[in-house]
């Protein structure tokens, strides 16, 4: 696959699935939300997951996508 | 009669009692700068393996870490209503590595072989609840013997109309500096210590976009994008590559990366008891690396303030095209590396956790909102396993 078409497809996969997700999505009223705001719900990374992220970004090759650090701060990658 | 009387007078004065409207905190904020969040968490880190890139991609990786993290979140309103949020934290971290140790082949314990490292970090947020959009600045700071980091951020939150969905942007910029430190034996007349050890820098920008979305009462998705440029000195200085002919060199890698990673989290809450978490994440970058990371995590209600959350998370990557195991490398490469963190490999990570949040407070404190304990054990397929054990502790 060439890489004009690679980007497009990388491009086009998640702007698919968010259209399809939000046209067939409904609205959740505020009284409506106790499990979503159940603490355990939270879709960022939470407090406790810190340090685990941390030694990730330093033994893995990859990082970010994941609301924390995109480097920086440390010797890593 | 009177005795009816009295009693009726009784009852309507305790009717009117309850209805009394009594001021809500919620409508009429407080104006006063309160504490509204402290929490702790302490990790502690080991691992071993057999691929250390100091030695050249051979000999041991046997590294712990000791982190404890304390923050601090205190909120007011001003004059229009508008939330002001104020975030500290603080950072440090005391590491042993016996690669560090390395650096100096001949050293037992050298200086080397353990170092702490501080960062501190300051952020503010302005939140409209009533437009539903937040704008925030943010810096940061991270010191250790051979590496310090300045950071700044900037982000903004737009909710939609129906607050059924948010989007956020931020930008990052990390300015570095790297001490170059060298293996002894590269070093000019091999001199073991230096009172001051030239720097060069490294400066990472990046920027983040994410959107979260509602489905419905029991499902949230969220899509996560960064795109980061980094630019200067990318190798350690202290990491060998032995090349074929048996020579020993310093590490070199290009002075530019661009990275793209792009995430996807979906939450489900099934039935009463059980949280299904999944996140997915694609991730390339300009050095050739490609990796997929899959992650699932079910927290079990076993009671409404008592939960166990079992999790497994799936990696995997490309080789960067500039790595080579010990004495792979050849005069011909122009940049080389044998960290094994740059090689191809899966790795599994598993474990879980246990969360106490009694709504009496932890151990019958108010304050103390809620405690966790995880553990995590993960491995990879070349050598390297580790275990992770982190405990947060949650005032409000």
């Amino acid at each position: 696959m060439s890489k004009k078409k690679y980007v497009g497809l990388l491009t086009a996969v998640p702007v698919a699935s968010l259209l399809l997700l939000t046209t067939s999505c409904k609205t959740v009223k505020e009284y409506q939300k106790n499990k979503l705001n159940d603490a355990e719900m939270t879709l960022g990374n939470r407090s406790i997951e810190k340090t685990e992220l941390s030694f990730q970004g330093y033994r893995e090759g990859a990082s970010g996508a994941n609301a924390g650090k995109t480097g920086g701060g440390c010797g890593c990658n | 009669m009177k005795r009816i009387f009295l009693t009726a007078a009784g009852l309507m004065a305790l009717l009117h009692s309850f209805s009394q409207k009594v001021p809500d905190s919620s409508i009429v904020p407080s104006r006063k700068l309160t504490i509204d969040e402290v929490n702790i968490v302490s990790s502690y880190y080991s691992q071993n393996g057999n691929n250390a890139a100091v030695t050249g991609g051979i000999g041991s990786e046997k590294l712990t870490d000791i982190a404890t993290v304390f923050d601090i979140k205190l909120t007011r309103y001003d004059k229009k209503l508008r939330k002001h949020s104020f975030t500290g934290e603080l950072g440090i971290d005391h590491y042993t590595s016996a690669s560090s140790d390395k650096i100096d082949l001949k050293a037992n314990s050298s200086a080397s072989h353990a170092d702490n490292r501080i960062y501190p970090s300051l952020g503010w947020t302005i939140e409209n609840e009533k437009k539903g959009h937040s704008f925030g600045l943010g810096v940061s700071a991270s010191t250790e013997f051979d590496y310090k980091s300045f950071g700044g951020n900037i982000h903004f939150s737009k909710k939609t109309n129906n607050r059924n969905g948010e989007f956020t942007a931020k930008f990052q910029a990390y300015l570095d500096k790297v001490s170059l430190i060298l293996p002894v034996e590269l070093r000019p007349g091999g001199e073991r210590e230096h009172e001051h050890y030239p720097t060069s820098s490294r400066n990472t920008f990046s920027g983040s976009v994410s959107y979260s979305q509602i489905i419905n009462e029991r499902l949230q998705v969220m899509f996560l994008a960064d795109v980061v440029q980094q630019q200067g000195y990318l190798s350690l200085p202290f990491h060998r590559v032995y090349f074929a002919d048996g020579s020993v060199h310093q590490e070199a890698l290009p002075d530019s990366r661009f990275k793209l990673p792009l995430g996807f989290r979906a939450n489900y809450f099934l039935g009463d008891r059980f949280i299904v978490k999944t996140y997915y994440r694609f991730y390339t970058d300009s050095w050739g690396i490609k990796s997929h990371t899959a992650d699932i995590e079910v927290p079990v209600k076993l009671t409404p303030f008592l939960s166990v959350s079992p999790f497994y998370r799936f990696y995997s990557q490309t080789a960067m095209k500039y790595f080579a195991p010990y004495q792979q490398h050849t005069a011909s490469n122009q940049y080389y590396t044998s960290n094994y963190d740059y090689a191809k490999f899966n790795s599994s990570f598993f474990g879980a956790g246990l969360r106490l949040a009694p709504p009496g407070g932890v151990f019958g404190a108010a304050h103390f909102q809620s405690i966790e304990l995880r553990y995590g054990h993960y491995a990879k397929t070349v050598s390297l396993q580790s275990n992770i054990v982190s405990l947060h502790l949650k005032f409000k």
